[in-house]
């Protein structure tokens, strides 16, 4: 058997591991009150607030641990935290 | 310094993936120091929440080079990083103009990595040094540190009958930089993201050795709500706990929100407002240690007056 080298080859590879399973909470937001300000994409720890040529798209609940911090930062009140599994 | 929307746009440096807790102000201020330059960077860890975390085999979540060795020596590994640089670019060996820095709890700051980075900064390399001060040694389950403010309860400093928590203030480290006389310090706090950045980019670019200590808010070993950190971040400065300021060229400048409480045009909160957001200070509320909360505003405001007699020299 070739002796294998234990070494990690490729970058960045924590995106495989997926944080979004450690959530109870998830932020949703209300794209009539969100301005795009991207406060929430500076104020995210785990780099998922999805921002697409300068707007708001949404949340990459692969990844987001639910810590609520982007919707207490909203100036707007445009992001809710709402409880995984209820509508 | 460009717009927010145009940060968006910039390749991410550290990855999703990682795993700080829920909260962790850790990678928000990683980010916020990273956005400081947009030249190629290289990193070093010192041992702590933010090393194990973003590096547990077989995962990886950078995508700059990275480099740890340990908890002591994140100063004295960027520094070789650095001097090497320099030879293979006398030699023409690397083009590239390359930027250098070192990531650091405090207690990879103030205690067991201070030697190493006295004298990374005293042999003058060109390194920004950043603490991520969460005030106490949370990776290993919330230990006191130098850092650790006065009456607050840690594991290895509960509060209980006898004792309100820690017994002693902590080091002003930012101030014991300063005193090496160092190209720039400061001090800063990352719900004021653009005070954090261009302090970065003004460390990024100081030619010589910088250093900025970050309050870094700690949902777990500060007992707050997740949610709370950034509000908290900004807590510190409005309180003056933790002043916003700069020591460049042997000046002290008050920056951001602590500029505005020092010119009168914004309310100074009391410290008893700090107290009341943490479960660490709970004890404190207790009238029986009435006398430690007194005493923490005291030192909040002797050390506040300081800094605006050093400013206006």
């Amino acid at each position: 058997m070739p002796a294998r080298i234990s070494v990690i080859m490729k970058p960045g590879t924590a995106k495989e591991y997926e944080t979004g399973s450690w959530r109870s909470m998830r932020p949703v937001v209300d794209k009539d009150k969100c301005i795009n300000c991207l406060v929430c994409w500076m104020y995210c720890p785990d780099n998922s607030v999805l921002v697409e040529k300068g707007e708001l798209k949404g949340f990459r609940y692969s990844h987001c641990k639910g810590c609520g911090i982007c919707a207490n930062q909203c100036p707007k009140k445009a992001i809710t935290m709402v409880e995984e599994g209820k509508e | 310094m460009i717009s927010i929307k145009e940060m968006a746009d910039v390749p991410v440096k550290l990855t999703e993936g990682h795993r700080l807790c829920a909260g962790c102000a850790e990678p928000i201020i990683a980010k916020q120091v990273l956005l400081g330059t947009d030249k190629p960077v290289v990193v070093s860890n010192a041992t702590g929440c933010f090393e194990v975390s973003t590096s547990g085999y077989p995962y990886n979540a950078w995508n700059v080079p990275w480099i740890h060795s340990a908890f002591e020596n994140a100063a004295a590994t960027i520094s070789g990083v650095e001097s090497a640089y320099r030879v293979l670019k006398r030699k023409g060996k690397v083009q590239d103009d390359i930027r250098f820095v070192a990531f650091a709890g405090d207690g990879a700051t103030y205690d067991i990595g201070f030697q190493a980075l006295s004298g990374a900064i005293e042999r003058g390399h060109q390194f920004l040094f950043v603490c991520l001060n969460n005030e106490a040694y949370m990776n290993t389950g919330i230990q006191r540190s130098g850092a650790t403010s006065k009456g607050a309860a840690t594991t290895t400093c509960p509060s209980g009958t006898c004792i309100p928590g820690k017994r002693e203030f902590p080091k002003d480290i930012t101030k014991i930089i300063a005193a090496h006389d160092l190209p720039y310090a400061a001090q800063a706090s990352p719900h004021n993201w653009k005070d954090l950045i261009e302090k970065s980019a003004k460390g990024f670019e100081a030619n010589g050795p910088a250093f900025i200590n970050v309050i870094s808010p700690c949902p777990r070993g500060w007992r707050h709500e997740s949610a709370m950190t950034i509000e908290i971040a900004k807590l510190a400065v409005e309180t003056c706990l933790w002043p916003l300021y700069e020591f460049q060229d042997g000046k002290w400048k008050i920056t951001g929100e602590s500029k505005r409480i020092a010119e009168g045009t914004k309310e100074k909160r009391p410290i008893q407002d700090w107290i009341k957001s943490q479960g660490r200070f709970k004890h404190l509320l207790d009238p029986k240690w009435k006398n430690l909360a007194d005493e923490f505003q005291e030192n909040v405001d002797k050390k506040w007056e300081e800094l605006i007699k050093l400013s206006k020299q």
